[in-house]
């Protein structure tokens, strides 16, 4: 199939950038979307001009690097699907796709569809922990942990740390990601000593990181490529507003 | 070349705790005044990381991606081996030692891997406390399964996706000590040399990949933990931006790299679908508990699978190897594989593929049962293939997966330059000529959590203790090194991309060094790599400036290593004369067709040392005693 791609080009933090327009042939129906980037990169490089920018590492939907809007939606219109993951039969012949970077504050644009998503560790490193030093732990069966609970705290803590939710929310809010993170500690008796003081500081944290406030659009949901639930951010407010009145 | 392995003496089962003993330990108040730099956030980067800082270390973590919690450790899907004996099925420390050294097939230390066993547990117990959401069963206890060669069930897993889970839980014991203060993080920052100063391993230079800056970082010792070179043969399960280059020019500036040749192919891996291919996808081992491997028995059978009965198909693996079945080691199951496509029976439209069916377990279990255990693996190959794994059977074929080769280090984890410490898929030490599956996550944690910890302490007591200043010559030539490269690369101003001469080396090194070598296939590829290294060194592209973002420049970096590490990865499979574990010389094999070891004149590693551009690297040997493990021809049968 042939298509018309409009991808955003940015040289740097300082260039306002522009959209830019690329005609791609003959392309294969079990390509990723990735695949299809690299066979236009490799056609930029033989004309001597720089090829996309674009973070990606495993490429099989786990590491979180890939990070792209593909026609205004993160990652692409498939659902629960990192860009990797998304395969060109998705697309048809003709189509003209749009692909552009993360849309927020919080998250500059490094060059091209790269962005700085480093706001995310410092969230983690201000509280998205259990204080345990290596050695100190008990035999792991000590402590047995209801099943259900133990479902549930994985599926928050399935997050990739892509920042997809961010890109989706019209107020690129961060809700979802220290939701998931809250909520993946929060569901196990290891994370309960840190519990009250874990929300406050992430929470504190991501708001100097100029991430924006949530009035429950739920995009960051329907974007989460590993299909994260909002009802971790309705845990997580439960949490902050308990842990802010026992203070 | 000093390859005094420094293994303890006394009973196999002593010898860590009595080595812990007599290693020397720095007092809490003066740890804060050694600085460590460790490169890589993986597995045991991440975990080695967190720990020294703990102890009180000033540490600076490097890697290359945007984030620590990144690196290819995450793709981990199956499991993690200990010998906790939960299950109550004869597990113990010693069976675990006994299976990895077996399965390694006896080209691993003993001793190592004996630690590496005993350490096990606390892995479980470090991982748990952190929170990691192990797979648990009704009673709430923790879940294991079975992978292959054991005959117990000791991994414990998360889901498909346990090497996720366990990053995040050392990615978190990093985050808090960068939160604290105590370790430095440099991220999107890649290492290109490391500096030697009066012989010993006292910093490394550095490039930032998104300023370009070239940059010198100095301290007590030097941890590299980058991880595996399986990207040498362009498609593999590893991550795009895996590479040799940290592990490479450790080698260059004097580090012995042991068995090149040892890499590791992994049987269940999504088959190769075109040309524009950028990657492999593994699917678990852990497949293979409820999986069965099957190939048409007749050759050139087209009909699709639902219409061959079950008395036209050949499953190989139940067929062979009765009691181990579709549990076989990977090098065997992998082996089994090519051999059931040699002989035209492969599946799929290329040929290179066999079934991998679920349609027992379904029936038997339900298809919730199996979407439970491996919900995210079936749609992980639906969204890559666009077929229905609950409907048709898998399509698999094997895929380069881990290298067991890597930089040489002895007992304490320290190469043979002092200093210099080597962890996780990046050293050679703990599975031999085969790794068995979730061993690998049990390996970096082990090396990263509960060893570096103490013996590091031994280096730095020991060591001179004066420092060094990144204003000494010694940086200021590795360096102007650093930034000769760069401006090269930028220079020549050739017609082909970094990846086009990844694709043709991996082409060859897949040919000729893959799952079967013989000696003309070798010396073919010796012939073929050097004449494609100098076309790259004269027709290379790579546009843009070193002094931003470039990602063509770093490839061109990793390539240029790759295609220099390929030719003494083959010249080391062609000097290992024999068959063992996941190197395989076709002349060298039983009259079924299994690995044929010679133990009397390789049970040692083979250690590379690097002579200087153009000369042939010299090979050493740390020969291999096996006191407790009798070396016996592997069966599974």
């Amino acid at each position: 199939m042939n298509l018309t791609l409009k991808v955003w080009r940015q040289s740097g933090p300082q260039d306002k950038g522009k959209i830019v327009d690329y005609a791609v042939k003959d392309i294969n129906s079990h390509m990723s979307f990735l695949e299809m980037l690299d066979v236009l990169n490799e056609e930029l490089i033989a004309k001597g001009e720089e090829p996309i920018a674009f973070d990606h590492d495993c490429r099989e939907g786990i590491c979180g690097s890939c990070s792209m809007m593909i026609d205004g939606i993160p990652h692409g219109p498939d659902r629960g699907t990192t860009a990797c993951q998304l395969h060109m039969r998705r697309f048809k012949d003709g189509d003209v796709v749009y692909v552009e970077p993360w849309q927020a504050k919080a998250f500059p644009v490094i060059k091209d569809l790269v962005v700085d998503r480093s706001a995310f560790d410092r969230i983690i490193q201000s509280g998205g922990f259990v204080s345990i030093n290596t050695g100190n732990a008990q035999d792991a069966n000590a402590l047995p942990v209801n099943k259900d609970s133990a479902e549930a705290a994985f599926d928050a803590a399935a997050c990739i740390g892509c920042g997809a939710c961010v890109a989706a929310c019209p107020n690129a809010s961060a809700m979802l990601f220290v939701a998931a993170k809250v909520s993946h500690l929060g569901k196990l008796p290891q994370g309960q000593p840190e519990r009250a003081k874990r929300v406050q500081s992430m929470v504190s944290t991501m708001d100097t990181e100029g991430f924006g406030s949530c009035t429950n659009t739920f995009e960051c949901e329907a974007a989460c490529p590993k299909e994260i639930s909002v009802t971790n951010i309705a845990q997580m407010n439960r949490d902050y507003m308990q842990s802010s009145l026992g203070d | 070349m000093n390859l005094d392995a420094k293994i303890p003496s006394g009973p196999i089962a002593e010898k860590w705790d009595k080595h812990r003993f007599n290693l020397k330990v720095v007092n809490p108040a003066n740890k804060r005044k050694y600085k460590v730099l460790v490169v890589g956030s993986g597995l045991a980067g991440a975990s080695a990381a967190a720990s020294l800082a703990e102890l009180g270390y000033d540490v600076d973590c490097f890697c290359f991606q945007d984030s620590p919690r990144r690196a290819h450790s995450i793709a981990a899907q199956g499991g993690i081996n200990a010998a906790k004996n939960y299950q109550n099925d004869g597990d113990s420390i010693y069976r675990l030692f006994y299976d990895t050294v077996k399965g390694g097939d006896y080209r691993a230390r003993e001793a190592n891997v004996y630690r590496l066993a005993q350490v096990s547990n606390n892995i479980i117990d470090q991982c748990v406390a952190q929170g990691v959401p192990f797979a648990r069963d009704y009673g709430g206890l923790l879940a294991n399964r079975s992978f292959g060669g054991a005959q117990v069930s000791r991994t414990f897993y998360a889901r498909g996706q346990t090497g996720q889970q366990l990053l995040l839980g050392a990615y978190s014991a990093l985050s808090r000590q960068i939160g604290a203060g105590k370790v430095k993080m440099h991220a999107r920052t890649e290492m290109l040399d490391l500096v030697l100063v009066d012989g010993h391993a006292r910093g490394i230079v550095t490039r930032n990949l998104v300023s370009g800056k070239i940059q010198s970082w100095a301290g007590d010792a030097v941890i590299l933990a980058t991880g595996g070179y399986g990207n040498v043969f362009y498609l593999s399960t590893n991550a795009k931006g895996c590479n040799v280059t940290a592990a490479y020019r450790a080698y260059k500036r004097g580090a012995g790299f042991a068995n090149p040749c040892f890499t590791q192919i992994h049987p269940t891996c999504i088959p190769v679908s075109g040309d524009y291919q950028s990657k492999l996808t593994l699917m678990s081992e852990s497949l293979r508990n409820d999986g069965r491997v099957w190939v048409p028995a007749e050759g050139g059978d087209k009909r699709a699978a639902g219409d061959i009965s079950e008395a036209e198909r050949d499953y190989y693996l139940e067929r062979r190897y009765p009691s181990f079945g579709n549990l076989v080691p990977r090098d065997v199951a992998s082996r089994a594989a090519k051999k059931a496509c040699d002989e035209g029976r492969g599946v799929g439209e290329t040929g290179l593929g066999v079934y991998l069916d679920f349609a027992d377990a379904i029936n038997r279990l339900g298809e919730d049962q199996v979407r439970a255990r491996y919900g995210n693996l079936f749609h992980m190959y639906e969204k890559i293939t666009g077929e229905n794994p609950y409907q048709v059977p898998m399509r698999i074929y094997p895929a380069v997966h881990y290298t067991m080769g890597g930089l040489w280090v002895d007992y304490n984890l320290m190469s043979n330059v002092p200093g210099l410490h080597v962890l996780g898929e990046a050293n050679f030490s703990d599975h031999g000529a085969n790794r068995l599956g979730a061993s690998a996550l049990m390996q970096g944690l082990a090396d990263g959590y509960f060893v570096i910890p103490y013996t590091i302490g031994d280096y730095l007591a020991t060591s001179s203790g004066d420092k060094v200043s990144t204003e000494q010559q010694e940086f200021k030539d590795a360096e102007a090194q650093a930034n000769q490269q760069v401006d090269k690369f930028l220079s020549i101003g050739g017609k082909r991309s970094p990846d086009s001469f990844h694709k043709e080396l991996g082409k060859i090194m897949w040919e000729y060094c893959g799952m079967a070598r013989n000696e003309a296939g070798l010396k073919t590829a010796l012939e073929k790599i050097p004449a494609l290294r100098e076309e790259f060194w004269e027709n290379l592209s790579v546009p843009g400036s070193g002094a931003d973002f470039n990602t063509t420049l770093e490839k061109a970096g990793r390539v240029a290593d790759f295609l220099e590490f390929g030719e003494m990865m083959c010249n080391d499979a062609l000097l290992r004369t024999e068959s063992c574990g996941g190197h395989f010389r076709e002349e060298y094999q039983s009259e079924e067709g299994e690995a044929l070891r010679d133990d009397e004149n390789f049970c040692h590693g083979a250690i590379w040392e690097y002579s200087g551009a153009g000369n042939a690297p010299t090979r050493h040997r740390e020969e291999l005693e096996f006191e407790y493990v009798k070396l016996t021809q592997r069966s599974y049968k």
